[in-house]
This record gives structure tokens, C-alpha cells and sequence, in this order.
């Protein structure tokens, strides 16, 4: 027998002391891509119907090559973070840290894929 | 992984159906749920049906009214039957709110009374709020001071006692955080939009003394921010309070002590 208390169980250990970090990133990521977002749809979309070769001037050019960089780094981490706040949601036990590993890496190997094709367009 | 479907022993069966009142033209149909820990059987819908001419007109009244004269058997909690007590809190026609106060004019077609969702069922109508009122508790729900009593009485300005407007006046009857699907999933540890509202009334008295530590023991990824402004809450409240901004005045607290 555990003699576990309702307020015990109802505190369990205690506050991590964390989260605040995690909600402010949520929030000025939000706000960046709202902004961030649009602009680099517009660079897109004036891309669209050029040749291979004027596509790739467009995002050898700094401006939109870094929009394209910070806007991939921002948003794939805002996805990441959203992600694994809902698998803590729905998912329990080690289905809940297999899903967590699998949305890490599969948020950084697309930064990295993303940036590595930007710095071979741009560089 | 969280369970979306009922499990075999909590699927709802068609219960009872109560013969109709005779010699009545005004007639309404009620479905309640029905479950007893003492039969090992699966909850049940009965059906009602009530003379309404000779019926109050709050969904307590109807309750009340099939006890006396129907069915004695039916268990729900009820006391004040104003709106003060918070104790006949279930769900009326989709809705979390308290019987006694809710008019049964708001309701089109039959009237479908079920307990609190996603809580443990203790008896027909009745929910097990044992964790939710240990959540509260888990927020000091009093006055925390450091200095010594004053001799009289701790003293406040009118500006700092408005604060308190529309905080003070939850009755803690679980509508909000039996209506949200974050308290539904992790109510283990997420402290759910009620606790959350009383935690923030004792944050923002001006006489407490405890704002820091009672903020160090809301931070928490679960305990905290497990909300998502899903806003359930405010939408059911009975009492027209704002739980959710609540939520959200403390998350900017918490914000403006560490920027």
C-alpha cells in the first residue's frame, strides 16, 4: 500500500520549474511567421514561371535566401515544439517518447536538408 | 495512447422507459443517464416524462420533481438551488452547467441530462471530484502573509479589491474543467481552467504575500501550460466567469518575471 493521498497524488512531484521558455518561443515565433510567412510566399510566387536558371538567381540573392533560411529554421522548429506538445497530449508511456524522438529528428534532418540546398542554390 | 472510444463496460445501453403522465397535454421527454457501482451492469438512458404544468421551470426542478414522484432511485447532487453551492453541476443538453439555474425553455426537443464528462461516476448523476478538489487545495486557497496580522483586519484599496471581480465568485462546481479536452487527457497533472482561476484570485490580492512562490509552483509544462486557450471553459461557465483569461494573466506573470 502507498498511503498516496489525494493531495499527494494531485501535487505528485511538484512543479519542474519550466515551460515558461517554451511558451514565449510559441508566441514570438508565431508573430515572426506571421510576417515571415507571407513575404517569402510573395518571393515565391514571383519565382513562379521564370526559368530553372532565373528560380535559382532569385535565391542565390541574400535577401530571399536568408527569408528562406530563417523562415525554414523558425518554422520547422515552431512545428516541432507544437508537436511534441500534442504527442504529450495524446500519447502515454514510450509511445509518447518514441513520437518525441521521431519529430526531433525529423524536424532537424529537414533544417538541415533545407539549409544544406539554400547554401548550395545560394552559395 | 489516449482512449477515444468507451470502453465495453462504459457503453451506454437503452434503459427504462417510465410511463407518461395521464390526463396532460404538456408533456416533455427526459433522458438521463443512468449507472450504479451495485447491479455490475453498464450505465443505461432512462427515459421520463414529465407533466410540465406542474413543474418548475429549471432542469433541478424536473430532477427533483422524478425523485419524488418517479423514480427515487435517481441520485444527483443538489443544495442551494440558486446558484450558489455549485453541487448540481452536470451536463444539460450538451452543455456543462449547474441544474439550478438552468432553464429548461433553453432546451429544444428532449431534455438529455448526463454527469460531468470524463470523470469517474460515482452514481448516476454524481461525478468523483475527490482529484479536483485536491487540485484545489494544491494551490493554497488562502491568504499566505509574511508580515505579522494586522490587529484589526488585512486592509485593501477599492482598486485592488475590484481585481478580484470575477474570480471570487467561482463556486467550484468542475463545469469549466470537465468541459476542457486538456483536463480530459492529463488531468493527472494539468491543474485544469477551476484550480487555475483560484490560483490567480490568490496571486492577485494585494495582501497576499506569496505572488513568487505561488508562481514558482504553477510552473510547469502540465500544471500550466497544458492550457491552450481551447476557451471551453468560458463557454460553459455558469456563472459567466472567465477562466481562460485567468489562465492567461498568469502565463503573462510568469512571462514579465523572467524577461
Amino acid at each position: 500500500m502507498r498511503y498516496l493521498t489525494a493531495r499527494k497524488r494531485a501535487e505528485g512531484n511538484g512543479a519542474s520549474g519550466t515551460g515558461t521558455a517554451h511558451h514565449w518561443y510559441m508566441q514570438v515565433s508565431a508573430v515572426a511567421l506571421a510576417f515571415m510567412v507571407p513575404t517569402l510566399l510573395y518571393i515565391l510566387g514571383s519565382a513562379i514561371g521564370g526559368t530553372h536558371e532565373e528560380v535559382l538567381a532569385t535565391f542565390a540573392r541574400p535577401f530571399p535566401a536568408l527569408l528562406t533560411g530563417m523562415t525554414l529554421f523558425v518554422a520547422v522548429m515552431h512545428f516541432n515544439k507544437g508537436a511534441q506538445m500534442m504527442i504529450e497530449d495524446y500519447a502515454r508511456g514510450s509511445m509518447r517518447r518514441a513520437l518525441i524522438m521521431l519529430v526531433i529528428s525529423l524536424s532537424y534532418g529537414t533544417i538541415a536538408t533545407g539549409l544544406f540546398a539554400l547554401a548550395k542554390i545560394a552559395l | 495512447m489516449v482512449e477515444f472510444a468507451l470502453p465495453k463496460n462504459s457503453k451506454i445501453t437503452t434503459g427504462k422507459t417510465w410511463p407518461k403522465p395521464s390526463g396532460s397535454s404538456n408533456i416533455r421527454k427526459f433522458r438521463i443517464y443512468r449507472w450504479t457501482p451495485d447491479d455490475g451492469k453498464n450505465p443505461r438512458v432512462d427515459t421520463y416524462f414529465l407533466d410540465m404544468d406542474t413543474c418548475g421551470p429549471m432542469v433541478l426542478d424536473a430532477l427533483i420533481k422524478i425523485k419524488n414522484e418517479i423514480d427515487p432511485t435517481l441520485s444527483f447532487r443538489r443544495s442551494c438551488r440558486e446558484g450558489i453551492c455549485g453541487s448540481c453541476a452536470m451536463n444539460v443538453d450538451g452543455i456543462n452547467t449547474l441544474a439550478c439555474i438552468y432553464g429548461m425553455d433553453e432546451i429544444k426537443g428532449d431534455v438529455k441530462i448526463y454527469p460531468l464528462p470524463h470523470m469517474s461516476v460515482v452514481r448516476d448523476l454524481i461525478p468523483d471530484l475527490t482529484h479536483f478538489y485536491a487540485q484545489h487545495a494544491s494551490i493554497m486557497p488562502w491568504l499566505e502573509t509574511k508580515t505579522n496580522s494586522p490587529a484589526k483586519e488585512w486592509k485593501q484599496t477599492i482598486e485592488d479589491r475590484k481585481k478580484l471581480d470575477g474570480l471570487y465568485e467561482c463556486v467550484m462546481c468542475a463545469c469549466c474543467s470537465t468541459s476542457c479536452p486538456s483536463y480530459w487527457w492529463n488531468s493527472d497533472r494539468y491543474l485544469g481552467p477551476a484550480a487555475l482561476l483560484h490560483a490567480y484570485r490568490w496571486i492577485i490580492d494585494s495582501r497576499d504575500e506569496a505572488t513568487g512562490e505561488r508562481l514558482d509552483e504553477l510552473e510547469d509544462p502540465f500544471k500550466l501550460y497544458r492550457c491552450h486557450t481551447i476557451m471551453n471553459c468560458t463557454n460553459t461557465c455558469p456563472k459567466g466567469l472567465n477562466p481562460a483569461e485567468a489562465i492567461s494573466s498568469i502565463k503573462k506573470m510568469m512571462l514579465e518575471r523572467t524577461l
